[in-house]
């Protein structure tokens, strides 16, 4: 018997040694240069838009719009002094903010950002290690990034500090759990863990076989899940500035605090590109199967790599768009949204949708068909108005009074309404 | 409960926070087409009411020296007693000020010492840029007083109430 990943690994077309690993390294410094200078650029995005959505300016004093203020930013961070607090563990005091950092980065490794070129020296995958466990990969890694934090909370020996590891280690292993659930309806489409597989299966109707039309509900449960993962508004509780200073990063100055900042940023554009990969067909060109055959040239490889950092813009955008217009939830909200709502949103909604792809596939429609993938579509139609209609009303975030019984309520009620008619009595005998 | 609060029922059955994040959402991206609000201070600058009152200006003759003929009508009314006025005469009779000082810092900008003035001497300014690296710096004499070009406040005319 043989694997399955064997032969996958042995069906793209061999490459000589040196080739690989110079592709490789060229992938490396091209992809993560290219990164780390957006991820500086992010920084300057997020003050415009902020600004814009305020009426404002925004950063407009250092280069032409404001472009080299990320630059002076890192300058400043790199010149000020580096503080370290008499009762923090330095050793890990020093390694938290790479942890934080790395992770983000090495989720990169297995995202396809482009389609493979045919180049003269063998076929090159546009990205840089092709694993066939790719997701796999990327969900082991996303669970480090939370040591990153706690460990920062920890050794940084302050109660603020520690509160806001805390509150990141629980939030992040809630919705790691819906996260890791709204991709199962993707896996099940694709029938592969492989990102280039993931993709492929997204190829050929357009906008209609993305996953975001056949999963919605996985769409919306990643995205909800991706805001907790990466700590951004509204659930941005690990650095809840009203009650925890800073959270996490309060002991933090100069560079080190520079890379959490970074790393938010570097975790938004990998959340981003993975919803783009998963749910939004990655390079997939819509309406074209001209992408997706061979000749696989170079005019193909650009087009698509640059569809793709398109994708993945519009979702750190719509990151920036929520964080400067919903306000932050208050902690129980979180976790009841994490494990009272979504978590089982998650697990119906699975076993809804692997009976319809069973159902659909003994009726004989082919998985890239239009009837299979429009079917999906209005199941998943009707599925979201039942739950925004079933179950938005009060429902979605609870309010306070919401976790008191009933009953409580009614008792809490007749009390005060004795209270008051006493007070009355009393006032009409005196 | 020992205080009566009233416990109300809120409308859960009408809040919908889907609904209200997409809403929010809406206004937060018709924002981001509008246009900003900000004036770019030291570039750009607010223009002034013809009624601002600022930091005080002192008209001059054609030959230079300050209107003024040291009435003392200006000191007698400042509410915030800011005017040093120190009268002298020369050879014809004619009266000017010794000393014509304004503390700047006392000063409330009522503008009385405009409004009072005889010979529409003392103005209020439209100005205010005023920083100085002393506090000596806002007691401005009369040689600061006359040497200010800033327009000078229009002030309200009880004929022409609108200022038209």
């Amino acid at each position: 018997m043989t694997l399955p990943v064997l032969a996958m690994l042995q069906a793209t077309p061999p490459q000589s040694l040196e080739v690989f690993l110079l592709a490789t390294v060229v992938k490396l410094v091209v992809l993560f240069s290219l990164y780390l200078v957006g991820v500086a650029l992010l920084t300057l995005a997020e003050r415009k838009i902020s600004a814009f959505m305020q009426d404002r300016h925004g950063p407009n004093r250092v280069g032409p719009w404001g472009l080299l203020q990320p630059a002076a930013d890192g300058l400043k961070n790199i010149m000020k002094e580096e503080s370290y607090p008499d009762a923090a563990y330095t050793p890990i005091f020093v390694l938290a903010p790479a942890m934080a950092f790395i992770p983000a980065l090495l989720t990169w490794a297995v995202i396809p950002w482009g389609a493979p070129w045919d180049s003269p020296w063998g076929r090159i995958e546009l990205s840089v290690a092709p694993l066939p466990i790719g997701f796999l990969f990327i969900l082991a890694i996303a669970s480090i990034g939370v040591y990153g934090i706690v460990l920062a909370g920890w050794s940084s020996n302050n109660k603020y500090s520690l509160l806001g590891g805390l509150r990141s280690s629980a939030q992040m292993i809630s919705y790691e759990i819906s996260m890791g659930m709204a991709t199962i309806p993707v896996l099940l489409l694709a029938g592969n863990v492989s990102l280039e597989k993931i993709v492929e299966g997204q190829a050929g109707l357009g906008p209609l076989s993305w996953n975001a039309a056949t999963c919605t509900i996985a769409w919306l449960v990643f995205l909800i899940a991706a805001f907790a993962e990466t700590n951004r508004l509204p659930f941005d509780l690990p650095e809840a500035e009203s009650e925890l200073v800073a959270g996490y990063h309060s002991e933090y100055s100069a560079m080190k605090f520079s890379m959490f900042f970074i790393a938010e940023y570097a975790n938004m554009v990998t959340a981003s590109a993975l919803m783009s990969t998963l749910f939004f067909g990655g390079w997939d060109i819509p309406f074209t199967a001209w992408d997706n055959v061979a000749p696989h040239t170079a005019i193909k490889t650009l087009l698509t790599t640059g569809l793709f950092f398109g994708k993945t813009l519009f979702w750190v955008f719509f990151y920036m768009w929520i964080r400067w217009t919903v306000p932050r939830f208050r902690y129980d909200q979180l976790m009841a949204l994490g494990w009272k709502i979504l978590l089982p949103v998650m697990l119906g909604y699975i076993t809804v949708m692997a009976s319809a792809v069973l159902a659909l596939q003994r009726a004989g429609f082919a998985p890239s068909s239009w009837q299979f993938s429009g079917a999906l579509l209005a199941l998943n139609v009707v599925l979201v108005f039942a739950l925004v209609f079933g179950l938005d009303r009060g429902r979605i975030v609870s309010p306070a009074y919401s976790r008191l019984d009933r009953r409580d309520l009614n008792r809490l009620r007749s009390v005060a309404h004795l209270e008051r008619a006493a007070k009355t009595a009393a006032e009409a005998a005196h | 409960m020992a205080i009566g609060v009233k416990v109300l029922d809120r409308p859960i059955g009408e809040t919908s926070y889907v609904r209200a994040t997409l809403k929010g959402m809406a206004l937060t991206l018709k924002h981001v087409f509008q246009e900003p609000v900000t004036v770019q201070y030291p570039e750009e600058k607010w223009s002034l009411s013809p009624r601002w009152r600022g930091t005080h200006r002192m008209l001059t003759t054609e030959d230079g020296k300050a209107k003024c003929v040291a009435c003392g009508l200006c000191p007698t009314v400042c509410p915030a007693n800011c005017i040093k006025l120190v009268p002298g005469e020369d050879e014809q009779g004619n009266r000017y000020p010794l000393v014509f000082e304004i503390d700047e810092f006392r000063c409330i900008f009522c503008g009385y010492c405009q409004e009072v003035c005889p010979e529409e001497a003392i103005h209020v300014g439209r100005h205010y840029e005023n920083a100085e690296y002393s506090r000596d710096g806002f007691v401005y004499d009369l040689e600061r007083l006359t040497a200010q070009t800033h327009p000078v406040c229009e002030m309200w005319d009880p004929a022409d109430p609108k200022g038209e």
